[in-house]
């Protein structure tokens, strides 16, 4: 039988860990300011405890072996946490590199056979690469939450339904508008609609970036829906470049009312509902002022 | 049997559908509402969806069909108080509501049914009135 | 890496008269309501579901839905699949076109349940029938 590699790896059990700390606090890339050392080292001495119990002589040839499931899931965690602690990918990667740097050393100094160590140094690697990869996913999915988390949020502040007038509702439209967004849009304006009475809605898409035909098709479907409740829907902040895009792309916005700013907008609005904004006669506000 | 109850009001009628509309029901208030307004020489259909939770396309084509023939007799067709989701399920089917108004409740359904036909009226009745009844 | 659809709970009705319709949209906004689907979803499913529930009747004389609740990943949803022995659909491409209809109607049915669904299978066979199948996630 060759060597037992697991046996080397427990009998150094104590002096793996102090390297592998040893190289951790040494690296220029240490976050003193986001992990203590006591933290380091409880996590570190947990991972290689949980590594040592899984691994046996067996398993080693097998990375994908579901016996490594505590160490992968071990890992996962700590790469999630540091995720959204704001570690780097490569701070974050390094801690298992460094582990596997430690035990490759180690078997250095205990295996004299030269064709032995160079085999039983690929099988190393190649678990502990196996680690590190899961490592990196669990980091992304880590950040993709972070994102996430921040879209919900953006989604849901991004969507003021402003009473501007009795009967006369303005909607904001600020970023990228994509078939989620323009449901939530639609919900919300609808909503408002209804609880309001109001029978006319402006769409305002100065914050929009670009318009393609996707994003036409989107505020199309918005008027319609608006038009199928009773309520007229009108466009406005239709900058000069986007009139040019929409024209040159062939998108058809002849059935919708479209403004080139919120102001006439509103004043299309005024009118339609027989309102009517007038300045004050100068004397008119003068006598009111005056004492008596 | 079920049957849906039509209202008079002037010179509308007034009909509330709160049950699901299936075949025959639908097929009945069709044949009654038409009969009603050859009956009242009524103007105006007003048709309160507020309490339907789902309109598919069957649903939708009696709806368009009850405007239709309206229009044959010289009366207009107003549906009022479509449920939010409603109105964005339609647009995502693609079913467009042919030949009816649309307004967000009762009231304002009788204020547009109101200046149509009296608008109608103050013109020339000769007048060959054609209006954009698409939604 | 594609997670796997996790059936958590099944239910099979069948739809063979016009007044079946409606009892059915009921059972499908039950579950739609018990893993906490918003309305608007809530109304695009059954709304999908009843266009196709309405095709089977004219089209094959009816047939068997099944209503599964299932779960992929942290997302829930509903899949209902229609499955009918009717003459079946000689061209599904042109079925799933806008417009196009064998029967009187405005031809909304496929095509609009497409667009309503979160995703949409169907499979036809002339002679042995249709099978569709539309998932609805609960945030989708």
């Amino acid at each position: 039988m060759a060597i037992q590699i697991t046996k080397i790896f427990k009998k150094k059990k104590a002096s793996i860990l102090e390297r592998w700390m040893q190289n951790q606090l040494a690296h220029v890339g240490l976050r003193e300011d986001l992990i203590s050392n006591d933290d380091l080292r409880a996590d570190s001495s947990e991972l290689i405890v949980t590594l040592l119990d899984t691994l046996n002589e067996k398993n080693l040839d097998d990375p994908d072996s579901s016996d490594f499931d505590p160490v992968v899931e071990l890992l996962n965690s700590l790469s999630l946490s540091r995720a959204r602690q704001g570690f780097s990918p490569r701070e974050t990667g390094l801690f298992i590199i460094g582990l596997k740097e430690v035990l490759i050393g180690v078997l250095q100094e205990e295996i004299i056979d030269h064709k032995e160590l160079a085999d039983l140094s690929l099988k190393v690697h190649r678990l502990l690469d196996n680690f590190s990869i899961s490592t990196f996913e669990a980091y992304i999915k880590g950040r993709e939450e972070v994102i996430l988390r921040q879209t919900d949020e953006i989604a849901e502040i991004s969507t003021p339904v402003i009473r501007v007038w009795d009967g006369i509702l303005a909607l904001p439209i600020i970023g990228t508008l994509d078939s989620a967004r323009t449901q939530v849009i639609m919900e919300t304006l609808l909503t408002e609609i209804v609880e309001s009475g109001s029978s006319i809605a402006i769409l305002d898409i100065s914050g929009v970036p670009t318009v393609d035909s996707l994003v036409a098709q989107h505020l199309l479907k918005t008027v319609s829906a608006t038009r199928l409740m009773g309520a007229e829907c009108i466009i406005s902040g239709i900058r000069p470049e986007i009139a040019q895009t929409i024209v040159h792309l062939g998108i058809d916005l002849a059935t919708i009312i479209t403004k080139s700013t919120l102001a006439s907008a509103l004043q299309h609005a005024f009118k339609s509902l027989r309102l009517e904004v007038r300045q004050q006669r100068i004397d008119s506000v003068l006598s009111r002022v005056k004492p008596q | 049997m079920d049957k849906i109850p039509i209202l008079r009001m002037g010179r509308f009628l007034l009909v509330t559908i709160q049950v699901d509309l299936y075949d025959k029901l639908a097929l009945d208030l069709e044949a009654d509402l038409i009969k009603m307004v050859g009956k009242t020489n009524a103007r105006g259909i007003l048709i309160d969806i507020s309490a339907v939770n789902i309109v598919d396309s069957f649903m939708g084509r009696i709806i368009s069909n009850i405007g239709a023939m309206a229009k044959l007799v010289d009366a207009e067709t107003v549906v009022v108080g479509m449920q939010p989701a409603v109105a964005i399920t339609l647009v995502e089917l693609g079913l467009p509501l042919r030949g009816v108004y649309t307004a967000l409740n009762v009231e304002k359904g009788m204020d547009l049914l109101k200046s149509k036909v009296l608008r109608e009226e103050e013109t020339d009745p000769d007048d060959d009135y054609a209006g954009d009844s698409s939604v | 890496m594609i997670t796997p659809v996790i059936l958590l709970s099944k239910d099979n009705m069948t739809v063979l008269r016009e007044q079946d319709v409606v009892p059915f949209r009921n059972r499908v906004k039950e579950y739609a309501i018990k893993i906490r689907m918003g309305l608007v979803n809530q109304t695009k499913l059954i709304t999908a579901a009843s266009e196709l529930a309405r095709n089977m009747l004219k089209y094959a004389n009816g047939g068997i839905v099944s209503i599964e609740t299932i779960a992929r990943g942290r997302e829930s949803g509903i899949r209902l699949t229609f499955k009918d022995e009717g003459p079946g659909i000689a061209d599904v491409n042109l079925a799933l076109k806008d417009g196009f209809s064998t029967g009187k109607s405005l031809g909304l049915g496929l095509p609009g349940a497409r667009r309503l669904a979160s995703e949409f299978e169907i499979n036809s066979e002339i002679g042995k029938g249709t099978k569709v199948m539309i998932i609805k996630w609960a945030n989708g």
